[in-house]
């Protein structure tokens, strides 16, 4: 009796979690940066040998769980009921379930062999190449060798096979946007490379998922996917210098605070700073972007205050020290000052 | 005169402390002991891996969580992995089989019992060292897989200058030598020689351990107990140990390279010295990956002796059984670069360890079928060893099931290093090997202990536990899915993973609860008197052909061996195996 109320809480709590889960990952769906929502060919073939997986997982699961519920309840112990046959095995049934296995498991070897050359080759002509910094804890993108510098919006045309670089001076971090493709490792000494394409305009969630330090966390990006003529323009304003403030304005007053508190010997503005390697973003065309500090805070002059206030606040262990004048900030800016700089970096589209 | 008199004093005073009760514990050599000493010790490191777990789940309960300091974090779900696996899954192994392997194939002890104790006491010693780094502040924080060159430093990280320096400059400056192509110091801290040194001593105690099963299995079996009659149990902790003796090494090799680069200078690791950091992430999986088999293959020895217990009959294709288990450790060799698909090997190479991962499957995949032909036809007993063993069948199917869709690379591309794989880890190790072991003490407490822990306390203690690591751990495939990477210490509300991690949360207070619940059984039960009778559960295996608890030298007289199942054959003389086993 007992037993059979077990078995009946065990189907109920087995049905019970599959209904869950499904409500559960429809109304959690919407923002999620979902492997099963796929906007380019290679996430979109990923994604359709995820469903075969889980199909085949599901038929599997059903089946043997199906034996293992039927033999607890048929053969569950009744008082009187003699020893049972003390049977020890069956080769031919051992052989069969052997084989079965085997078939399956190698028809999905297969596929998978399959799809990964087909991974390995992407099929459009029209390409570009980016070259992808990962950083303790951000991400740079660099078109064009070098010519145009960005930070953790990296822009892409449509349609167009994207060849990436990755490359990486300090630990391991991992590239990865799981709406266009899976994820390759970003390995110091290794440059590996990696294609992705985005077959619809929109903003793709982007994340390093290699474990990298206090801020693995907050090391998002985006990929914002453009027509071609809205990526060339993109592309052309980038490549200017930052745009030169009016004399006597707030702006060029923020320019001065900019190079008073030593944020040049970490960010480079083209045609404003010495040129040479940095350890903080290009702030170039700073004010063009729609999130910063690793993707973290929308790009507002509050936010903006807040993170040059103290970063350690926002992003604890990050290399960008505070400025708030206390013991260990690398100064103190006076909040005229701090309204100064952002007005500027604000201008700098 | 004198001196004589002072010496006899003091013979006489060292026999009487190891004649104590806590005397008789610190000193002892006895296989039987030492293995309750190795279970109690694992099942404290549980807690505290357990403490971690519940303070992960506090954390990541809604978005944003304050709980713990991204430091905190780091150190807490390393430690916790580095416990679950090195300080309770292993330990607790060893300690059924230093209890059960001796009595199984009817020997009176292990073949080298101070041996034996040595070896738990380098994994008490070591544990506890490990440990003692919560009092710096300084416990490993680097994932339990360590990955270089986060976890690299040079010597120079470690002179004072670089001391001095806040956490933050610290970090600077390990990213301005890193900008003009010098070693970084991305660990400056002890932390991670804490995790090494830590590990190495446990890492000793292991293959001690392992030599000592591998000599006492192959040499101090009871007249007729043959290879082919070996209890399965004993049979995987043979296998599980050959794994220990090949595998350990290249864990040994790897951590001290990372030592002489963190203290003597070398660059095995730091790329722009002309080191690699892809060697690290081989050596170590050519450890890590025979690592999950040894975590799970006495789990498995162990539902294959307390299933055919309960059904009532033998279990179902011993043969197959046990040349399975033979299969996985060799191909166990064979697969370790599936921890690596995303690492930027060619795609031929990838192909291949596809390939071995899909053929390690099939040997895996026979058992479970074994299993559960096991039931079948059987008279089912469900009691708490039974219905744990049972569970595991299913939760380890599943585990089984998301493990072959990691092998499936196009799909692995994308949920590598995601909270998929941590749903796999958990359903293996905790639906896999926690329920095993939860089974075997329930089973086995008689026999230790002369006391049977409480029934019913044990049966809801299941289901919470059930109920728990399904609510737990199954909403972590989904978060995979829908795109949230595992070890973060926090994550953003708008990404549609709030209700799903809140979800886990519940499920490890639900495991909690069943926790609390075996320790109450626990405690309620050894206040009982120990009256347990020699073969409580009419089982099979020798263990039970002696009192429980059995004497000090296991046997009266050596008993000699027939079949594989013994006391079956003695209990049921019209239908004992040997009538049969020529066929």
């Amino acid at each position: 009796m007992r037993f059979r109320s077990n078995v009946r809480r065990w189907i109920g709590v087995a049905v019970l979690g599959v209904v869950t889960s499904a409500i559960l990952s429809a109304c959690g769906g919407g923002k999620s940066p979902s492997v099963l929502a796929p906007n380019g060919p290679a996430a979109l073939k990923e994604s359709n040998i995820a469903w075969m997986v889980f199909a085949i997982c599901v038929v599997v699961f059903v089946g043997v769980t199906s034996v293992l519920l039927y033999s607890v309840v048929k053969f569950r112990a009744r008082p009187g009921m003699p020893e049972p046959r003390q049977l020890h095995g069956n080769t031919k049934l051992e052989i069969a379930w052997t084989i079965a296995p085997t078939v399956v498991l190698f028809i999905i070897l297969a596929v998978t062999i399959s799809t990964m050359f087909a991974l390995a080759q992407p099929k459009d002509p029209n390409t570009i190449t980016v070259r992808v910094l990962g950083h303790q804890w951000w991400w740079e993108f660099q078109y064009n060798n070098g010519a145009v510098v960005t930070a953790d919006e990296m822009h892409v045309p449509v349609n167009t096979v994207v060849h990436i670089d990755l490359y990486s001076d300090n630990v391991i971090h991992s590239f990865w946007v799981p709406q266009l493709t899976g994820k390759t490792d970003v390995i110091p000494g290794h440059n590996n490379t990696m294609w992705l394409e985005a077959s619809k305009v929109g903003q793709y969630r982007g994340e390093c998922t290699e474990f990298c330090g206090t801020q693995h966390a907050h090391m998002d990006f985006v990929v914002i996917a453009q027509s071609a003529s809205d990526y060339q323009a993109w592309l052309a304003a980038q490549a200017n210098p930052a745009a030169t403030p009016a004399t006597g304005s707030v702006e060029s007053q923020g320019l001065t605070v900019f190079k008073q508190n030593g944020c040049a010997s970490c960010h480079q503005i083209d045609g404003v700073t010495p040129v040479g390697p940095k350890i903080g973003p290009n702030l170039t065309h700073f004010g063009s972007r729609g999130l910063i500090a690793g993707y973290v805070l929308d790009n507002t002059p509050a936010n903006l205050t807040t993170w040059i206030h103290d970063a350690q606040q926002v992003k604890p262990g990050v290399d960008m020290p505070a400025f708030d004048g206390t013991k260990g900030s690398q100064g103190n800016i006076s909040s005229d000052q701090l309204n100064q700089l952002v007005q500027y970096l604000e201008s700098l589209q | 005169m004198a001196i004589g008199s002072i010496a006899t004093r003091g013979r006489a005073a060292r026999k009487s402390w190891s004649q104590t009760a806590l005397g008789s514990w610190l000193t002892t050599t006895d296989h039987k002991k030492i293995g309750i000493m190795y279970l109690f010790t694992a099942f404290i490191f549980f807690l505290f891996g357990g403490i971690e777990a519940s303070l992960i789940r506090l954390q990541l309960a809604q978005p944003n969580g304050k709980v713990l300091s991204p430091e905190q974090y780091d150190q807490v779900f390393t430690m916790h992995g580095t416990t679950m696996i090195f300080l309770f899954v292993m330990p607790t192994m060893v300690g059924f089989g230093n209890y059960l392997v001796p009595l199984m194939v009817g020997a009176r002890d292990m073949a080298f019992p101070r041996l034996n104790a040595l070896g738990y006491w380098l994994l008490l010693f070591g544990g506890a060292f490990m440990y003692s780094s919560f009092l710096f502040g300084a416990a490993p924080n680097a994932g339990w897989f360590s990955y270089a060159p986060n976890t690299e430093a040079t010597p120079s990280c470690f002179s004072n200058s670089v001391h001095a320096l806040t956490a933050q400059q610290q970090a600077q400056h390990a990213a301005q030598t890193a900008l003009a192509g010098g070693q970084g110091c991305f660990a400056p801290g002890s932390n991670m020689d804490f995790w090494i040194i830590g590990l190495n001593l446990l890492g000793i105690a292991s293959i001690l351990g392992a030599l000592n099963f591998i000599v006492t299995i192959l040499r101090m079996r009871a007249p007729g107990m043959t290879i082919n009659r070996m209890p399965l149990f004993v049979w995987m902790t043979l296998i599980t140990s050959f794994l220990l003796v090949f595998a350990m090494p290249s864990l040994t090799v790897a951590s001290f390279f990372l030592l002489f680069d963190r203290h003597l200078g070398t660059h095995f690791f730091q790329a722009s010295q002309g080191g690699d950091p892809l060697l690290w992430q081989h050596l170590f999986w050519s450890f890590g990956h025979p690592e999950v088999y040894i975590l799970i293959l006495p789990a498995f020895g162990m539902i294959s002796e307390i299933l055919p217990v309960f059904s009532g009959k033998p279990i179902f294709g011993y043969t197959f059984v046990a040349w399975s288990g033979v299969a996985i450790g060799f191909l166990s060799f064979t697969v370790w670069a599936h921890h690596m698909f995303a690492v930027g090997l060619p795609v031929v190479a990838q192909a291949f360890f596809a390939s071995t991962t899909t053929l390690i499957a099939i040997p895996t995949a026979v058992k479970i079928f074994n299993w559960v032909a096991t039931l079948y036809g059987g008279k089912l007993r469900f009691t708490t060893p039974m219905l744990f063993a049972t569970g595991f069948i299913a939760m380890f199917l599943i585990g089984g099931l998301n493990g072959a869709a990691l092998a499936v690379v196009p799909f692995d591309y994308q949920i590598t290093d995601t909270y998929f794989v941590v749903a796999h880890i958990h359903y293996v190790l905790f639906g896999g090997s926690a329920l095993a072991i939860f089974a075997g003490l329930f089973y086995w407490m008689p026999k230790m202990s002369g006391r049977q822990l409480n029934e019913t306390l044990g049966k809801i203690q299941f289901w919470l536990m059930l109920i728990g690591l399904n609510l737990a751990f199954f909403p972590m495939h989904i978060l995979g899915i829908l795109g949230m990477p595992r070890r973060q210490y926090t994550y953003a509300p708008n990404l549609g993973w709030n209700g799903l991690n809140l979800l886990a949360t519940v499920g490890v207070g639900f495991l909690f609860v069943g926790v609390l619940m075996f320790i109450v059984n626990f405690l309620v039960t050894m206040r009982q008197p120990a009256n347990a009778p020699a073969d409580p559960w009419h089982a099979f295996t020798l263990e039970w052909a002696t009192s429980s608890p059995p004497p000090k030298e296991n046997f009266e007289t050596i008993p000699v061996v027939r079949g594989r199942r013994p006391v079956w054959d003695l209990n049921h003389p019209e239908l004992a195996d040997w009538r049969s086993e020529h066929h």
